[in-house]
């Protein structure tokens, strides 16, 4: 930053708080405009996507109400419309993401942050961060044709025989088209995310306290849970948010192998449903305005969604600034 | 050895040889669990990338010709012909929303930067705009295009989805671009503003140019993101096809909705055609990324030398 | 340089004579340290035993040599000041004893360091277990974001010292004169803490597992003279259980807290560090042998 000593450079910041005060010329008052303008489009924006999406959900939303909600039904052929089983996939499939996601990403980013010899950081920190570069169709088309074969012939078997008594892996289905499939593809589009926000976390924590540790005769796990995850864990929290307002969006990857079913199933190997995938699905070729409109109103939960997931996100992010201010 | 006697005798002998006593030997193990798991954890990130891409690579690369890229897809979706329809189209769908993202989300940044005080109200009201833009689910921006445009044209076009894809660039090019504006060294602009330069024309003929490479690099990586975004075109543009057209305001073919709507049919005649797109598509964005990544590096060094 | 040395044995007339390579000689044959204060009734005469036993230490960072052939004994239950101009090399050295330099990009270290006979530098050696028994203090206050407690108490825990951690966190806060300011809210962040009470906090912290050696790198040079103060009369006590190898930029301090003082300075065209002349601080701030430690004690540079 500058390295002008604080006389002069108190002597400088007052001329600018002068000039900034002072009737501006013509040209700063147009990019200044112009810059203002920008955010003005923004906002409008954002609250035409939230008017556009109440106004086309409104006939869904006066016709069923709340009962939406968990009305399990989605013919559109009889008029019959309920997010009941989105709702139920959509939660469940992050579920199965987060579970695994989450202490997969923290132990990447401990990897890069605390261990990984620089150079090595160097190559596979933005490996990781371009797992996420890769567009969610082809990774959809990868899990159809790729991965949902092999979990359906290796890996389901394995966990239905070990845990089937849970109920909730049931015998592999036809093909491995499923709810879990889906949650391992939102693994892996949710790693990066988590992974990389947490690797920027971690190197922030000072080399002080990092030394005072490993001075006190810890080892390098014990420094890691005894000040490095402690001294992060809001913004890995907030991170995690992150992750999750991703794998409630996600549509196209997990219309591709989640089988769109049209009920709940207890086996996770099963086809399901989540709302983005069944927006994804019917939007195409939908055989009626009421249809258009349930759509509608699936898309307004997952708004609610969205905008939720993100200012928790916020929220935490915001606490554990104050917290860093020590 | 002798020594003075001390008040009270240490729990350990230290002049034992410095190998781990007490409980360090398990605490050791468990330190070498930990990393292990660790090591483990970020071998499987690299060897999913390493998967996918291998995989993609091998189902693509056999439909990769000339004749793939100069041909357009059959009428129907069958074997054979190209995609230059769709690569046409994408590239005109994603381009000008670049034109209309990139200036909007340099000007927020600018402002951001450059305009707002630290505890500026507007500044923060447009972090959070930015914000929740960003963690608006794409087929909902689509959704909100469709109601519209799309409606009120009462037609798919090329405009909406270079809206929808807009949207989603906008956040990304503000923030990216935010950060290289933080890095133009304030002696920069104290210079510039001593000197009795408007503020306009320091931006313009000074910062801007400094924090170019970081602003241009920012913009290939939301345009390389926007690129392969393929829900909000499902929803505004659903089209793909031997179709070849410029005209942005009707429908305009793109990849994603081909690589999707193939893996969709189901019809696994049309496989190796979308396994090839889908190549083409990871290639360019992987090599924009990886090219956005150097050239930041670059910048990022000239700037803080 | 043989490895494997047994540890050494305190001989009646240790060999202090710092004698760096291709230097000028001045013979700085020291006479035996000062006898040890009389406590138990053991002999005046007994002679003290040697904890860390230096030979020929030199450290490289890449290419750039920090500190040259270093040759001195630390003896127990001592204060052994390390003093010099700015960048001579002093906390390199201090550093290097409980291999926080380790994690240094490019460290590179050569000679011996011998810490009760064995070297600590050694394949065999494991780093952990040296910083058990060699515990430090930095410049800056570091406490961990968590309750003073629970500053205290964490190193303890991790060592399984389970039982009586109460008494336990007591004792180190009190040898670290703390205890009366804090005994009402150990719970309390150790954030709230002022400069001076946070850096009494690190060093209860790294006493609640009683190493054999504190080693303090500049402890007081971030405080203000009144937590100075409080940190310097803390040495007096503390040496009667620590050996402690104390770095400080401060001259008078030096004189004040230290038995012994090693005088480092930067050297020939290269600036590297170099120890100088070691002796009793009487003699090296009344009585010092070379030139450069007379010039620097003396206030005529540094």
């Amino acid at each position: 930053m500058s390295a002008s000593p604080a006389a002069p450079k108190n002597r400088v910041s007052a001329f600018i708080a002068d000039r900034r005060a002072i009737e501006r010329s013509r040209g700063d008052q147009i990019l200044r405009g112009l810059c203002l303008l920008a955010g003005l489009l923004t906002a409008a924006v954002l609250f035409e996507i939230a008017y556009q999406v109440i106004t086309g959900a409104r006939p869904a939303i006066s016709k069923f109400g709340l009962s939406f909600l968990w009305h399990t039904d989605w013919a559109p052929n009889l008029g019959h419309f309920g997010a009941g089983v989105m709702l139920y996939g959509t939660a469940v499939t992050s579920v199965i993401a987060m579970l695994i996601a989450v202490p997969l990403s923290i132990a990447i980013a401990l990897y890069l942050a605390m261990m990984a010899p620089g150079s090595v950081r160097a190559v596979v920190g933005p490996l990781v961060e371009m797992l996420a570069a890769i567009p969610s169709v082809i990774l959809g088309f990868w899990g159809l044709i790729y991965l949902a074969p092999y979990v359906h012939t290796h890996v389901e078997p394995i966990l239905y025989d070990t845990f089937g008594f849970l109920g909730i892996f049931g015998p592999p289905q036809t093909t491995g088209l499923s709810t879990f499939t889906a949650g391992l593809i939102l693994t892996v589009m949710i790693v990066p995310i988590i992974a990389s926000l947490s690797r920027d976390l971690f190197l922030t924590v000072s080399r002080e306290l990092i030394e005072g540790a490993e001075a006190l005769g810890a080892t390098r796990w014990e420094v890691i849970r005894g000040v490095v995850l402690p001294s992060t864990i809001s913004g890995v929290a907030a991170a995690t948010t992150l992750g999750l307002g991703r794998a409630l969006g996600e549509a196209i990857a997990v219309v591709s192998v989640i089988g769109t079913a049209a009920q709940i199933h207890k086996s996770l190997f099963e086809t399901g449903n989540t709302l983005a995938a069944r927006i994804a699905n019917d939007i195409q070729y939908p055989v009626s305005g009421l249809q258009v409109d349930s759509i509608f109103y699936l898309a307004l939960i997952l708004l609610v969604f969205g905008v939720i997931t993100n200012l928790i996100a916020r929220a935490i992010a915001r606490r554990y600034d104050v917290h860093r201010s020590f | 050895m002798t020594s003075i006697a001390r008040s009270e005798a240490l729990p350990y002998d230290p002049t034992a040889p410095l190998t781990p006593s007490g409980n360090l030997r398990r605490r050791l193990v468990v330190s070498r669990i930990a990393q292990g798991a660790a090591v483990a954890a970020a071998f499987i990130a690299v060897a999913a990338l390493a998967l996918v891409t291998f995989d993609v690579i091998k189902a693509g690369a056999s439909a990769l010709s000339l004749d793939f890229l100069i041909q357009d897809p059959p009428q129907f979706g069958g074997i054979g012909g190209g995609v230059r329809s769709n690569i046409v189209g994408s590239a005109v769908i994603v381009f000008l929303a670049g034109v209309i993202a990139v200036p909007i989300g340099v000007l927020i940044a600018i402002y951001m930067t450059e305009f707002a005080g630290p505890k500026s109200r507007i500044a923060s009201a447009l972090r959070l705009g930015l914000d929740l833009m960003q963690g608006i689910p794409s087929i909902v921006i689509g959704l909100f295009v469709l109601g519209l445009i799309v409606k009120t044209q009462h037609k798919d076009s090329g405009f909406a989805g270079s809206v929808a894809l807009a949207i989603i660039m906008v956040p990304l090019v503000a923030r990216s671009t935010q950060e290289v504006l933080r890095l133009v060294p304030s002696p920069l602009r104290e210079a510039s503003d001593a000197l009795g330069v408007d503020r306009w024309r320091s931006i313009i003929t000074v910062i801007l140019p400094t924090a170019l490479g970081g602003i241009i690099t920012g913009s290939i990586l939301a345009v390389a993101r926007a690129a392969g975004e393929t829900a909000p075109l499902l929803v505004v543009d659903s089209t793909f096809g031997p179709h070849l057209t410029f005209n942005w305001f009707g429908p305009m073919p793109n990849v994603p909705v081909s690589i999707l709507t193939a893996s969709d049919s189901l019809n696994p005649a049309g496989f190796p055609r979308a396994w090839g797109e889908a190549l083409v598509l990871l290639a360019l964005i992987l090599l924009a990324n990886i090219g956005a990544r150097l050239l930041y590096a670059r910048s990022r060094r000239k700037l803080t030398g | 340089m043989t490895e494997g040395i047994p540890h050494v044995s305190s001989s009646a007339i240790p060999d202090d004579s710092v004698v760096p390579r291709q230097r000028i000689q001045t013979p700085t044959a020291a006479p035996a340290p000062a006898a040890p204060p009389r406590i138990d009734g053991t002999p005046r005469e007994a002679p003290r035993a040697t904890v860390f036993d230096i030979r020929d230490m030199s450290v490289m960072y890449g290419s750039k040599k920090a500190l040259d052939w270093t040759t001195l004994k630390i003896y127990r239950n001592l204060v052994t000041a390390v003093i010099g101009p700015s960048g001579c090399g002093k906390s390199t050295f201090i550093r290097s004893l409980n291999r926080m330099n380790d994690s240094i990009p490019g460290f590179q270290i050569g000679g011996q360091v011998l810490y009760h006979g064995h070297d600590i530098y050694a394949r065999a050696t494991n780093r952990v277990e040296v910083r058990r028994r060699i515990g430090m203090v930095f410049q800056r206050p570091n406490p961990f974001p968590k309750s003073i407690y629970d500053n205290v108490a964490w190193a303890p825990r991790n060592l399984g010292m389970k039982k009586n951690l109460d008494e336990r966190v007591e004792r180190a806060l009190r040898g670290a004169a703390l205890w009366g300011e804090v005994k009402d809210r150990l719970k309390a962040s150790a954030l709230s803490l002022s400069g001076g009470q946070q850096q009494r906090l690190c060093i209860a912290r790294a006493i609640a597992v009683e190493p054999d050696v504190l080693l303090l790198d500049e402890p007081a040079s971030a405080l203000d003279p009144v937590a100075t103060a409080s940190i310097e009369d803390l040495m007096h006590d503390l040496k009667h259980r620590y050996t402690i190898v104390i770095v400080t930029h401060n001259m008078q301090q030096a004189a004040r807290v230290a038995d012994r003082t090693a005088f480092f300075s930067l050297d020939g065209q290269e600036r590297v560090g170099t120890l100088v002349e070691y002796n009793d601080t009487e003699v090296i701030f009344s009585n010092p042998v070379d030139t450069r430690t007379r010039d620097y004690v003396t206030g005529r540079f540094g």
